[in-house]
């Protein structure tokens, strides 16, 4: 309601509005436009100095074949889905259950738990880093995917016991006293009560994870080396020391590093933005 | 059907004469866990997160405190210095503050303010996006599409777009004269350029959250200061604001944390230079610590238990504002 809709304003309005909008839309976007066009031109355009102008010839499937078939790229991206669905999973499960237990129990310490899950959430990762490289090396996980996988499950817990807790709140408790009147176990309250009214809460969470841990670059640089392990943010800096200065195949593989996210929020894009507001903007 | 506990309290009132239907059903004997369920189950709930909690987050804070007063090289034996670290990084006693401190802790709090501009930026956008025409809602995904892209590729991107040969931005410039200027080898200008970069992503995403609060403004109230003559500005700050105030709240939260998490755009796009100039905490704390110029894990832990303090005062700040509305809601 606020502006005021455009439909109340004069048709000049309206029609200049409507008009207004790609062009914005072009200007905000334009880096991004930019690189879209550098990955689809022939490298004879950079060496001519056409940087800005039509591509010469379209070099497209050339360009982002090189990306799949001359590089690491692929297997970057294989061990970033490795990394990534795992701690998903993990992630969300363990934040489910912390969340019922805080959502629903009353008990000393409740409030205090929760804080120090929020809390933990904010601090900076080089306060970490130190330590948590330590324990990986000492637990033979060092440059590995299992060693990357665990930290992730355990930092991103509290993001998403936050969020699991305050969805959980908002439930109404009086299902879970009627199911305690009736006798029903309180493993089974969770199971059969409460989960199945968590699954927008556990949809949201396991997009806003995807993409958290999918676009995650410190960590994968401290814990991993090299491709055996490293997903395709810290791969992508390998990559274009192998192509540097060839900027047609850095856009291509820049692209498709940043693709998989963008896939998951066109997909899910209701529930990508349930999670982001952290459940507080309804 | 009552539940056994139920049933053997009614049982154990003791009555004037003998129930006419005896009770065949034995006194039900109940496990200790089952005497103790509601009180046990939240723990046990609780248990995996917590240990995943602790392992990896609440004890290697005190650890790097620990650290921060050694000095370590990440292999051999740490040697106890107490403060030695601390005085160097900023100067206590006789020494200078460190210089790299200094240029980073300045770039912190440059990050800081500059990158709570996405807050009006983003509602901005926001309130030019909140209308209902054909295709907004492609408009309104287009526009937060920055966000969801890694921060690598943003600071990739960026990099190339500041180039001073080949890229877009001086391309632009040349056509209405100005020279090529480039950003990110000026010492004076890269760390803009960094946050600049930054602001793109940051924007997209106070957007959402403004987008999204807009949607729950009511309209009612809207409309009756409209018939009050609140337009404009008057109507945005009377208004429609007071109302958006979760959702500036949480901008405000995930925007500070941002400013001060920014790593991946440095690294990336100057890797700390020209000439150290961009360089913020958490950078150099990475660079000190874990890079070729040495393995100087007890200076490092200095660095971050700094940052960490720094960040604390936020952190209170944002409990002490969740806590107050907990208290509020119930």
């Amino acid at each position: 309601m606020f502006p005021t809709p455009i439909a109340k304003r004069s048709r000049t309005a309206q029609v200049s509005y409507q008009a207004f909008l790609p062009f914005a839309l072009i200007l905000w976007l334009l880096p991004l436009i930019a690189v879209a066009l550098f990955s689809i031109k022939p490298e004879a355009d950079f060496a001519n100095g056409n940087y800005w102008g039509w591509p010469s010839s379209f070099e497209g499937f050339n360009n982002y074949g090189r990306v799949f078939f001359e590089s690491n790229m692929p297997r970057y991206l294989f061990n970033s889905l490795l990394i990534t669905i795992p701690t998903m999973i993990g992630a969300v499960a363990l934040s489910a259950m912390a969340g019922f237990a805080l959502g629903v129990y009353r008990f000393r310490g409740n409030l205090l738990l929760f804080f120090i899950f929020i809390a933990g959430n904010f601090v900076p990762f080089q306060i970490l880093m130190v330590p948590v490289r330590d324990l990986t090396i000492n637990l033979g996980l060092y440059d590995t995917i299992m060693g990357l996988v665990l930290f992730h499950v355990a930092f991103q817990t509290g993001f998403c016991t936050l969020f699991m807790r305050n969805f959980i709140r908002a439930l109404p408790y009086s299902l879970v006293e009627a199911a305690r009147v009736e006798g029903v176990a309180e493993w089974r309250i969770f199971w059969y009560v409460v989960l199945p009214l968590m699954k927008p809460a556990l949809a949201a969470l396991a997009v806003l994870i995807f993409t958290f841990i999918w676009n995650d670059y410190f960590w994968a640089v401290v814990l991993t080396q090299g491709p055996g392990a490293q997903p395709v943010t810290a791969g992508i800096t390998e990559f274009n020391s192998q192509f540097r200065a060839a900027y047609h195949l850095m856009s291509a593989g820049s692209i498709v590093a940043a693709l998989p996210p963008v896939a998951m929020f066109f997909l899910m894009q209701k529930h990508f933005i349930a999670g982001l507001t952290l459940g507080a903007v309804k | 059907m009552l539940r056994p506990a139920v049933r053997s309290q009614i049982k154990g009132i003791p009555m004037a004469t003998a129930p006419i239907v005896p009770d065949r059903h034995p006194p039900v004997q109940r496990g200790w866990y089952k005497r103790n369920e509601i009180r046990l189950t939240p723990w046990l709930f609780l248990a995996p997160a917590m240990l995943f909690f602790a392992v990896y987050v609440i004890v290697p804070i005190g650890q790097s405190v620990w650290i921060s007063f050694h000095e370590w090289d990440g292999l051999g034996e740490a040697t106890w210095v107490g403060t030695a670290n601390y005085d160097r990084l900023l100067g206590l006693g006789d020494q200078n503050m460190d210089r790299k401190f200094e240029t980073s802790f300045w770039n912190n709090i440059r990050w800081l303010i500059l990158y709570l501009l996405a807050i009006p930026m983003g509602l901005f956008i926001a309130l030019f996006l909140n209308q209902t025409v054909t295709g907004i809602r492609v408009y309104k995904s287009l526009f937060f599409f920055p966000f969801v892209i890694s921060q690598v590729v943003v600071g990739l991107v960026f990099s190339w777009f500041y180039l001073p040969r080949e890229g877009l931005l001086n391309a632009i410039l040349g056509l209405v004269g100005a020279g090529p200027i480039n950003i990110l080898g000026d010492p004076d200008m890269a760390t803009y350029g960094i946050i600049a970069a930054g602001l793109w992503p940051q924007t997209a995403y106070c957007m959402i959250l403004y987008l999204t609060g807009l949607n729950s403004v009511d309209p009612e109230q809207v409309e009756a200061a409209r018939l009050d003559g609140a337009k404009g500005w008057r109507m945005l700050w009377y208004v429609v604001l007071p109302q958006l105030k979760p959702a500036t709240f949480i901008a405000f939260v995930v925007t500070i944390i941002g400013a001060l998490r920014s790593f991946d755009l440095i690294s990336i796009m100057t890797n700390g230079g020209p000439f150290g100039s961009t360089r913020v905490l958490s950078f150099f704390m990475f660079e000190e610590s874990l890079s070729e110029f040495g393995f100087r894990m007890g200076y490092g832990a200095a660095i971050a238990v700094v940052l960490f303090i720094i960040m604390l005062f936020f952190i209170a700040y944002f409990l002490w504002s969740m806590w107050r509305d907990e208290k509020e809601g119930r």
